[in-house]
């Protein structure tokens, strides 16, 4: 009040008006601001609803032509024109669970391990090891899979598998067949090998933002290492750890080059894990540059379109799992 | 709504792929990866003699068919050649440009390159499943000079489409009733039995990875990779061994002067030396181009390639045409490209 009054009524109005200008500048900055990042916002959304749509209109004589077959029938027959989608999408789903069986335990650990148990010293030189293991790209790990991994399947894995799986009497069916090498396990393996950098170095962060008291104080009640990270790191961190789980689940499903590689590419559908088989992205990479007919070209566009649906059911589940665990907590 | 959204995209796709490569070079041409090495070498000694530059692109059969159709490029190139109803509807032109082979690659223990021997039926029944073991009395039968082993059969066909699957699945189709009615022709087909390798080097890193694998590759890649290619007997009877001299005797006994638009596969060729399984590729071009100028630049490279560049071909195991079909050609070109 008094500062008002020292000054002279011109000024006064001046630095009103100065206020009311400044005010409006600021209001039209924000707005163009709000514009422009709500347009950012959208453009994920539209480029995704434009991916799905042309990928569904794409398709769609071949979801014409087959129906619901199309997901339930296992022909893949360029010449005859009948194809249907079940090899793929088992392939994709089968080779991406093995991979997650594989990576998840193997991540907690590297991601443990970094941050509970190994000496400090050690913990920057391992964690930039995981993270250029990120950067390796994808056809490297299938040379190698081809290369250096297939031979040991087949002349050291598989004929142990063979023998003291093969004749038991559920599982065994998911371990016979020849040493091939190249095949489902081998894709999930090097999938795993593909993901395990994204999931452990997620946990590793998180672990990381895990209060040190909550640690000490566990510690202080006789807790031992293990019980510290299953009772206390693990549940802080759970939704983030989940996220990071689904974030390779989802490398895992897309993944094309390297799967190409070692899968196999054959359009069968067998119990077998040593068995060739295919996914939908390499079903995709290898045939859609030759497919020579229209109705070949749109059954591998619709087999884009479900690995679109595959991938995103999946991560809807992942969404709801975290859900009903948070609400768990509420109720706690 | 949707469709004009996605045509636009796709145009958008095509234009822009299209001014890239207008701007790279004066004559363009997309197609089979089978005949990439013979072309990139032909363009290279070309642009060297003439100074003009051809920019070859190894999409594939099947994209060379869709990219001449959609006129992106001057010419396109197809190892299946196109009926000539179909050349009809579309306007275009088509000419053989290169020969080559597909041959039957093992790996079996102790079996030097050309030394295993197979008959036509044999290799239908082994890639539809029939035969499963080396020591087979059907495979011993033929093969009485070597001793095979008591090994399964993994069979390696081609992942993804290609005109190499053309010819093999053609030709096994014209040897073998059964192949014919279950399996037929084409260039990716539903394959009874065995793994996928993408390209003839995913087929050749395969056959070398399984022991008791057989494949199909471009006798090109067997030679460079040092694989064990097998003898075919062919249609006159005889065990013949992949050679570019048997690619050129099968080339030389096809039928080219009663073949309409050049519409002929040369597999399972008469003659007493013809290799069985020979490949033709084609090149696609439009009788009435839109610009004459492009078309004539292209039609003076292949005479150049085909008058003149036959060394080149045949240093990359490749068999250039006989002199009389590229007559016959370039009375084609006469009569039919108005360019």
């Amino acid at each position: 009040m008094s500062t008002d009054q020292a000054l002279p009524a011109s000024a006064l109005a001046a630095h009103n008006d100065n206020t009311a200008r400044r005010a409006e500048s600021d209001r039209r900055a924000d707005n163009a601001f709000r514009y422009l990042v709500t347009g950012a916002g959208l453009f994920v959304l539209l480029a995704l609803a434009g991916a799905a749509f042309s990928m569904l209109w794409g398709g769609k004589l071949a979801f014409s032509t087959f129906g619901i077959s199309f997901l339930t029938t296992t022909d893949w027959d360029a010449v005859g024109h009948k194809f249907g989608a079940l090899v793929p999408i088992y392939g994709t789903l089968v080779t991406a669970l093995i991979a997650m069986l594989i990576a998840v335990p193997v991540s907690f650990g590297i991601a443990l391990f970094l941050t509970e148990v190994a000496p400090p010293w050690l913990r920057t030189p391992v964690a930039s090891a995981i993270e250029l293991l990120a950067g390796i790209p994808s056809i490297i790990y299938g040379m190698w899979g081809l290369f250096v991994f297939v031979p040991v399947m087949s002349s050291t894995v598989i004929p142990f598998l063979n023998k003291y799986l093969g004749p038991l009497p559920i599982l065994g069916p998911l371990f016979q067949g020849p040493p091939l090498g190249i095949g489902m396990l081998t894709a999930g393996i090097v999938l795993a090998i593909m993901v395990i950098p994204f999931i452990s170095s997620v946990m590793r962060e998180v672990f990381l933002t895990v209060p040190t008291r909550l640690k000490e104080s566990a510690y202080a009640l006789g807790s031992t290492t293990w019980e510290v990270s299953w009772n206390v790191v693990l549940p802080y961190t759970r939704s983030a750890v989940i996220g990071g789980v689904f974030l390779g689940l989802g490398r895992a499903l897309g993944e094309t080059m390297a799967v190409t590689f070692v899968l196999g590419n054959a359009h069968h559908l067998t119990a077998s894990l040593l068995m060739p088989g295919n996914s939908i992205a390499a079903t995709i990479a290898n045939e859609f540059s030759e497919a020579d007919s229209e109705i070949y070209q749109s059954s591998l566009v619709a087999l884009g379109f479900l690995l679109f649906i595959v991938t995103f059911v999946v991560l809807a589940i992942a969404k709801l799992m975290l859900m009903r665990l948070n609400r768990n907590e509420g109720a706690k | 709504m949707l469709r004009s959204l996605t045509t636009r995209l796709a145009l958008a796709g095509i234009v822009s792929a299209a001014a890239f490569t207008v701007q790279a070079a004066d004559i363009t041409g997309a197609g089979a990866t089978f005949v990439y090495p013979v072309m990139s070498k032909w363009s290279a000694d070309y642009s060297q003699a003439t100074g003009n530059k051809i920019n070859y692109q190894s999409i594939g059969s099947g994209g060379g068919i869709a990219q001449i159709k959609a006129g992106t490029v001057d010419f396109g190139s197809s190892d299946k050649p196109l009926e000539s109803k179909e050349l009809a509807e579309a306007g275009l032109g088509q000419f053989p440009s290169v020969i080559g082979g597909v041959v039957p690659v093992v790996n079996i223990q102790g079996v030097a390159p050309g030394k295993i021997q197979f008959t036509g039926p044999l290799l239908a029944d082994i890639f539809l499943g029939k035969v499963t073991k080396w020591n087979d009395p059907q495979i011993v039968a033929v093969n009485a000079g070597i001793t095979l082993p008591d090994a399964l059969i993994t069979v390696v066909h081609r992942s993804d489409g290609s005109g190499t699957t053309f010819n093999w699945v053609n030709y096994l189709s014209k040897v073998s009733p059964e192949w014919k009615q279950k399996i037929g022709e084409g260039t990716s087909v539903q394959w009874p039995v065995g793994v996928g390798g993408k390209g003839n080097e995913g087929v050749a890193a395969y056959v070398k990875q399984i022991p008791g694998s057989i494949g199909y590759v471009e006798l090109a890649y067997s030679l460079q990779n040092k694989m064990t290619y097998g003898a075919v007997q062919n249609a006159a009877g005889k065990f013949v061994q992949p050679s570019r001299e048997s690619f050129q005797a099968a080339a030389a006994s096809a039928d080219w002067k009663n073949a309409k638009d050049f519409y002929l596969i040369i597999t399972n060729a008469p003659g007493e030396t013809s290799w069985p399984i020979a490949a033709t590729n084609f090149i696609l071009m439009y009788k009435q181009p839109k610009d004459a100028a492009r078309s004539k630049n292209a039609l003076a490279f292949f005479k150049w390639a085909l008058e003149n560049g036959k060394a080149q071909a045949e240093a990359l195991d490749f068999v250039p045409l006989p002199d009389e079909l590229v007559k016959q050609i370039e009375a084609y070109w006469a009569a039919e490209i108005k360019a």
